[in-house]
């Protein structure tokens, strides 16, 4: 049994220990933001954070979960600076990726207040977005730090 | 989960509740308007194609009848209905049409959603708007003509009266509907959100919270989930399986076959071993433990390698005539300076963030499904086909796609669904891999071209010859075609050159895997192959590439062209108007500072345009190729003609996309095969571009126009490839003539 934490409640699962936590969090606790992409963490698109970090649950498995806090876009309430700079710049063209680029550089601004463009294009190379927002989705961090400030 | 609610429970409410309902009924020679409350037994209207209704609390409710895959036409449609309207943006909800004919044609393809409903969904807007003010003005008993709107509110300024649309609906709604001719539509300058900065997507909150539904996300009560193990190549059938340790999963329910596809291949399941498991995890894990014999497939033999030798062979042999101005023959004939060059094109998978995916449900010889498609209607046809049930007996919603790029006009994971629904009896929902994605799609043609020009006086040509081979999307309908007639549009019928003698062919081609369209289509290798050339014959002239370009498309004129069917329709509303193409390219060259950037070592701007899908487009590329031959790329600047435009920040949006997805495949990805397999898997092989690797500034501008709007979620696409190798030229001196450019060294 597997004991953990979802957007501050507690959990617990008993299925198998090498389901990954993209498909625990989508087909079991129908929290469908956060998104399947790749299977092997190559897209960034099931982006979630544990323990404040930002991780790929397409490749971490519930085993790996026991005693984590996990927070998914669900769990990110009220609306973050980086969510309203997205809505600012209006990121977004299908928009499927998004909720894991908006997990992915919420993390990087929790660890670096004012990234440079060279710290988000590292933080954020691990994200795909297939429209190609990237232009837009670098203003929005920027923008989003300039508030955080 | 998804509830059916809103259109069902729209129409009971429309009935029950006295609420303005408002149809448009498209016969194929006139289109008349009907108000739903006029026939109040109807169950619904007969061929209704677009719809709004007014509810009492004022919300304006306003059918999106094509797909949302990021393009922005499920936003664009509305607003439009909801400007003639003159409603109040913040109290108008989208209801996300089913399939159905009577929405008329619904494939949100080929960049025509706003283009092919601009008038309508003006007309649907206008028409409400004239019934509500007609409602005021019989309650308050005054001239309609006295009457005026401002935002959801009808206004009589004499006396300073004033109803809500809310208020209205009611007795609106029993009012006869105007003919279209008696319509006094806005004039342009009174429109309040068709053209303007303000507009953003309808789905923005709901995408940046998560809460936005997918098809990814879409679920029924008592669904199972499935994944399926298709033919490794094209055509092979199961000799035998054995599913022992794929049952052993846990959570693996059975194993399933599915037919493998004969040809035609249409959008018909590929075949192969379903997986059945209640979760899509547990399915993927059983797959893996699968051990299945393929049969032989005369696909077996394709090797891409040796497939361009043949195309390229094919190039350069006389083809099928497109177009012919003049005599080429009798110029080469004469001798004197001949130019010719080579160009080569990978097939392509589209790699939508979201995988195909779909959730189906067939009971009783009908289906529910619920699926990512642009096209609710190519399911409702393929699943009628492959079932053998009644197109009307498919119900088929649409959720927003998370990309689609035109892999996701073609349903064929739909129909694995209902197949494997209807034999398990109970709703299943079927999730692609990122693996089947890329070696089971409808891949864009892999394409050869062969240039030919007899240089004149100046270096311009007098003389211009451009062959294409290429297996042509038609042979996924019918496998007996070779050439791709269809195809000719996308850039090989309608240079807008100004070159006295020109003859334009296409050869023809066999094809190995499935075949289709993706975003742009040929315009992608066409545009690359006339841009370069284009490049070629201007540094060959020693010219500046813009100067010569302009040469080139010569004085302002509308293009004569020999074309057909709808191309010809188009060309009557759509002429080919060089003054657009030279208004672009001078556009984008002030953009870019162009004649005032000095040559540096490892630094090159390139330039390339083409028109494609009505819409002008100049695009200039800046490069930087390091000393090991790394290529990054500063500066994008893009100048687009769409003529009227809706939402230009949506625009500029679509044309930065479009050079990032234009990035990927002048850069890095291309789809191989051997022996009929894919060789790429993921984005580890199959590469896109990353944020570290995209361009990094790119400036988009809008030609103001109030020229009939064309297309925009495709056309910045084809001219970006070229502009960067003619960039890439610029830099190293080299002119490298295949995609990708990863394919070649160059330091």
């Amino acid at each position: 049994m597997v004991r953990f934490k979802v957007n501050g409640k507690e959990q617990s699962f008993d299925g198998d220990p090498e389901m990954p936590l993209l498909w625990y969090l989508r087909d079991v606790a129908g929290l469908t933001g956060t998104k399947f992409g790749c299977g092997v963490a190559l897209c960034g698109a099931c982006t979630v954070h544990q323990d404040g970090k930002a991780i790929r649950s397409c490749i971490t498995q519930m085993q790996d979960v026991n005693g984590a806090e996990i927070v998914t876009i669900e769990g990110i309430t009220p609306t973050h600076p980086v969510q309203k700079a997205w809505m600012e710049i209006r990121v977004p063209q299908c928009g499927y990726c998004q909720t894991g680029q908006i997990m992915q550089a919420i993390a990087l601004l929790k660890d670096n207040k004012q990234p440079s463009d060279k710290d988000i294009d590292t933080a954020m190379a691990g994200n795909i977005c297939r429209c190609g927002t990237y232009t837009r989705i670098r203003a929005a961090i920027h923008q989003a730090a300039k508030e955080l400030a | 989960m998804i509830e059916n609610v809103s259109r069902r429970r729209f129409l009971q409410v429309g009935l029950a509740g006295g609420v303005f309902v408002l149809a448009a009924k498209v016969a194929p020679d006139a289109m008349h308007l009907v108000a739903l409350a006029d026939e109040p037994s109807a169950p619904a209207p007969l061929q209704p194609s677009l719809w709004m209704s007014i509810a009492q609390d004022g919300t304006v409710t306003i059918v999106a009848h094509r797909s949302e895959m990021g393009c922005g036409s499920r936003t664009a449609l509305p607003l439009i209905v909801a400007d003639e309207l003159d409603a109040d943006w913040s109290k108008v909800t989208i209801d996300q049409a089913i399939g159905d004919p009577r929405y008329g044609e619904q494939d949100t393809d080929g960049s025509h959603s706003v283009r092919s409903s601009f008038e309508l969904m003006r007309q649907i807007g206008g028409a409400g708007r004239a019934m509500l003010i007609a409602a005021a003005a019989e309650q308050w008993n005054v001239p309609a003509a006295q009457c005026s709107t401002e935002p959801h509110f009808v206004v009589h300024k004499k006396t300073g009266r004033k109803l809500g649309y809310g208020a209205l609906a009611a007795s609106a709604a029993k009012l006869p509907v105007p003919k279209v001719e008696d319509l006094k539509l806005k004039d342009r300058s009174e429109w309040r959100y068709i053209g303007k900065e303000s507009n953003s997507l309808f789905d923005l909150s709901d995408i940046v919270t998560g809460k936005a539904i997918f098809g990814m996300d879409a679920t029924m009560p008592g669904m199972v989930y499935a994944s399926i193990e298709h033919p490794p190549v094209l055509g092979q059938k199961i000799v035998s399986f054995d599913d022992k340790e794929t049952l052993k999963v846990p959570g693996v329910q059975k194993t399933l076959t599915l037919e493998t596809v004969t040809p035609p291949h249409l959008f018909k399941p590929l075949g192969g071993v379903a997986v059945i498991g209640d979760s899509t995890w547990a399915t993927f894990k059983g797959r893996k433990a699968l051990n299945i014999q393929w049969g032989p497939s005369d696909n077996s033999s394709y090797n891409s390698a040796e497939f361009r030798k043949t195309l390229e062979a094919t190039s350069l042999k006389p083809g099928k005539l497109v177009r012919n101005v003049g005599d080429v023959d009798a110029v080469f004939a004469k001798g004197g300076k001949v130019m010719e060059a080579e160009y080569y094109t990978p097939h392509l998978a589209h790699a939508s963030m979201e995988t195909p995916v779909a959730v189906v449900e067939y009971k009783d010889g009908k289906v529910l499904a619920w699926a990512p498609t642009q096209n609710p209607q190519a399911v409702q046809e393929t699943l009628s086909n492959v079932l053998g049930i009644k197109k009307e007996d498919v119900i088929c919603h649409v959720t927003l796609l998370g990309g689609g790029f035109g892999r996701k006009s073609k349903p064929d994971q739909v129909a694995e669904a209902a197949v494997l629904s209807k034999q398990l009896g109970k709703p299943v929902k079927v999730v692609w891999s990122r693996e089947d994605d890329i070696k089971f799609d409808y891949f864009h043609s892999t394409a050869a071209m062969y240039m030919k020009a007899a240089i004149g006086p100046k270096g311009l040509p007098t003389a211009w010859l451009m062959r294409t081979v290429y297996p042509p999307i038609a042979s996924t309908f019918d496998p007996a075609s070779k050439y791709a007639d269809d195809e000719m549009g996308l850039g090989w019928n309608n240079l807008p050159f100004d070159i006295p003698n020109q003859r334009s062919e296409n050869g023809p081609a066999d094809y190995h895997v499935r075949i289709g369209w993706l975003r742009s289509v040929a315009n992608i290798y066409h545009s690359f192959a006339i841009n370069s050339f284009a490049d070629e014959l201007a540094h060959n002239a020693q010219k500046d590439p813009v100067e010569y370009l302009l040469e080139l498309v010569g004085p302002p004129r509308i293009v004569k062209l020999d074309l057909k069917g709808d191309e010809a329709e188009d060309d009557k509303t759509y002429p080919v108007d060089t003054a657009r193409v030279r208004r672009v390219v001078e556009m984008v060259a002030e953009q870019s500072k162009w004649a005032k950037q000095k040559k540096m070592a490892g630094h090159g701007f390139g330039i390339a345009a083409h028109r494609s899908f009505l819409t002008y487009v100049a695009t200039v590329v800046e490069v930087e190729v390091d000393h090991k031959g790394q290529v990054t790329i500063p500066n994008v600047w893009t100048a687009v003609d769409a003529g009227t435009i809706v939402s230009p920040d949506n625009i500029r949006n679509q044309f930065e996309g479009a050079a990032v997805f234009g990035t990927s495949l002048a850069l890095f990805s291309e789809i191989t095969a051997t022996n009929g397999m894919i060789n790429q898997s993921n984005f580890n092989d199959y590469k896109l571009t990353r944020i570290n690797n995209a361009p990094r500034h790119i400036d988009v501008q809008i030609v103001k126009s109030d020229k009939p709007p064309a297309g925009v979620g495709e056309p910045g696409v084809p001219p970006f490839a070229p502009a960067l190798y003619n960039a890439v030229f610029a830099a190293t001196g080299k002119r490298v003539r295949e995609l990708p450019l990863s394919r070649t060294k160059l330091v």
